[in-house]
């Protein structure tokens, strides 16, 4: 089959190079999420069912959703605004802050969140000024949002960069000519272009904090119903011996990353489709 | 998933905006404040904690709390895990970005996404699925206890879901990369008579160093930073199956917290470090592709 659907290349290499990465895919991705889902489904529907629709297991999930979204949401802002800063401005430090950008994917989640902690505890830097006011950051849906805040921050930016520094600025030249403010060029002639890189970054940074674990495990204070996020849910399930309940939740959270990724993948395609016609 | 959105961006040629197309200065002040205020409280601030608190009990404290046993055998472990995982994950992705980018066939589009799985599945579930694969439970484990096989609770088990959540980033830094530069330059190699081995060492090889060096770079920064699938598979046994991100956390929970930053703080100088070599890194490949363009 190989020598049939090989082209006329005469290159070396393909069966070789072909057979390991299917082997190595198989290996190392394939087959564990085979048993993940074989697992599960040790669960009869109705088991399954009562499983995921659980007080809390739902509360954990209406948690990580919420607290991912409202990050991901937080991090459309925070990331229009620098990556617009880094790639129209010229300031002293721009090449720093620009690779300071990408420490969250870089430093290891731990350490983000005991750092993070840290920060948003009653006594810390910034938690103390708000713990007057009544505020709890730390141990609360507040602090998850905030480590997640930080987790997402790359996405957007590194999203909207490329497309923000591709842009031409041919139209914004006629709509300045025209007499049209700064505000309403970039409302009516940038804005259009960076929705899709913006909803590309959205959802990565929601897909990455619904799943997050390392960031979050020490701020949120992991009260079951209040502050317990999906991903430490399995790990008890795991410490009680309850394998298939593990999996179960672990299944619904996969789909609803996958979902996600087929979505951005699905809406990237069309966008390409769409710059390469123009 | 462009779950690690890190291809190298082109140079950083930033372009000059004619002043008519840009903000009043005072506006341009407001939004740089605004950028450089969220950078200091998103990113430097934690930074920062992790540098004070280690220090907090003065360098004697911070010198022995890296001197501990059981810190040197989690870093020792880390370091075991890191060069498993990052040679094997090299050499699938340099195989996978060759079947991929030098020859045309059906289903090609699904590997690729398949290969980004990884980026999609939470940490946890990363580790999950090898403890339902070889946990004592499992359909296997029974023959494994019997062999006296440690998979899970072990070594071999944090090297396992260490390589899972590494698994794409070499590849797709390569697969772009080669895809752009073609196959003229390897099948003139061909014509002229080199074969499979020589063809890779002596022409693919020099085009993708840096993107090869820079994906393995990612990919060790992750490997060694690990937290969430390593914590589930690992059992937590102290001098054993501690890595350095689990010991920050034992530490931590013990409120032994300048000792857990001081941990901390190797793991953040390997993300420093790990951000200027990226950043170098991206100015060659830059550099490197525009000279292709040419």
């Amino acid at each position: 089959m190989a020598a049939k659907t090989r082209t006329d290349r005469a290159l070396p290499g393909f069966r070789l190079t072909l057979g390991f990465t299917v082997l190595y895919l198989s290996l190392i991705v394939l087959i564990p999420l085979a048993a993940l889902v074989l697992h599960s489904a040790g669960l009869t529907a109705g088991q399954w069912w009562d499983t995921v629709t659980n007080a809390r297991v739902a509360a954990s999930y209406k948690l990580s959703i919420l607290t991912s979204l409202s990050a991901a949401f937080a991090n459309i802002f925070i990331g229009l605004l620098l990556a617009w800063v880094l790639v129209r401005y010229r300031f002293p430090g721009k090449k720093i802050i620009d690779g300071l950008i990408d420490l969250p994917f870089a430093l290891p989640t731990a350490v983000a969140g005991i750092a993070l902690t840290t920060i948003y505890a009653p006594n810390g830097w910034i938690g103390s000024l708000f713990e007057p006011l009544g505020i709890k950051i730390a141990y609360s849906p507040l602090g998850i949002m905030l480590a997640l805040i930080f987790i997402g921050t790359p996405f957007v930016v590194r999203t909207v960069q490329p497309v923000l520094q591709e842009l031409e600025t041919d139209t914004e030249e006629a709509a300045a000519m025209l007499g049209a403010y700064r505000w309403r060029s970039f409302l009516k002639v940038i804005l259009p272009e960076l929705i899709s890189p913006l909803l590309t970054g959205f959802a990565l940074a929601f897909a990455r904090g619904i799943g997050e674990y390392g960031s979050v495990v020490f701020i949120s204070g992991n009260m079951p119903m209040k502050t317990e996020i999906a991903p430490l849910l399995i790990i008890t399930k795991l410490e009680q011996y309850e394998y298939a309940q593990a999996a179960a939740i672990a299944v619904v959270l996969l789909l609803i990353s996958f979902v996600l990724l087929l979505g951005i993948n699905f809406a990237q395609r069309r966008s390409s489709r769409r710059s390469n016609a123009v | 998933m462009a779950g690690i959105v890190t291809s190298p961006r082109a140079g950083e040629s930033s372009p000059v905006v004619p002043k008519h197309l840009t903000e009043p200065r005072i506006v341009r002040g407001i939004l740089i404040g605004a950028a450089l205020l969220m950078v200091g409280i998103i990113i430097v601030l934690p930074l920062l904690t992790v540098i004070t608190q280690a220090l907090s009990k003065g360098w004697e404290a911070y010198l022995s709390a890296l001197r501990e046993p059981e810190a040197l055998a989690a870093l020792r472990l880390t370091l075991l895990t890191a060069a498993i995982a990052v040679p094997l994950n090299s050499l699938f992705g340099l195989a996978a970005a060759w079947a991929l980018t030098k020859f045309r066939f059906r289903g090609k589009n699904v590997l690729v996404t398949l290969i980004d799985l990884p980026f999609a599945v939470s940490p946890v579930v990363s580790g999950l699925i090898y403890v339902l694969l070889f946990g004592a439970q499992s359909f296997i484990g029974p023959w494994l206890a019997a062999h006296n096989i440690k998979i899970i609770f072990a070594a071999p088990g944090i090297v396992l879901a260490t390589m899972f959540v590494t698994f794409p980033f070499v590849a797709r830094e390569l697969i772009p990369l080669m895809e752009s530069q073609g196959v003229q330059d390897e099948e003139a190699a061909v014509i002229l008579g080199a074969r499979g081995w020589r063809v890779f060492r002596k022409v693919t090889l020099p085009n993708i160093k840096w993107g090869l060096l820079y994906g393995m770079i990612l990919c060790n920064a992750r490997a060694m930073g690990e937290f969430g699938a390593v914590s589930v598979v690992s059992g937590h046994i102290r001098g054993e199956t501690n890595t350095l991100p689990l010991h920050i956390e034992i530490l931590y929970n013990e409120y032994q917290f300048a000792a857990a930053f001081a941990v901390a703080s190797l793991l953040m100088l390997l993300a420093v470090a790990t951000l200027i070599a990226k950043s170098l890194l991206e100015i060659r490949i830059a550099g490197g592709s525009r000279k292709h363009e040419h």
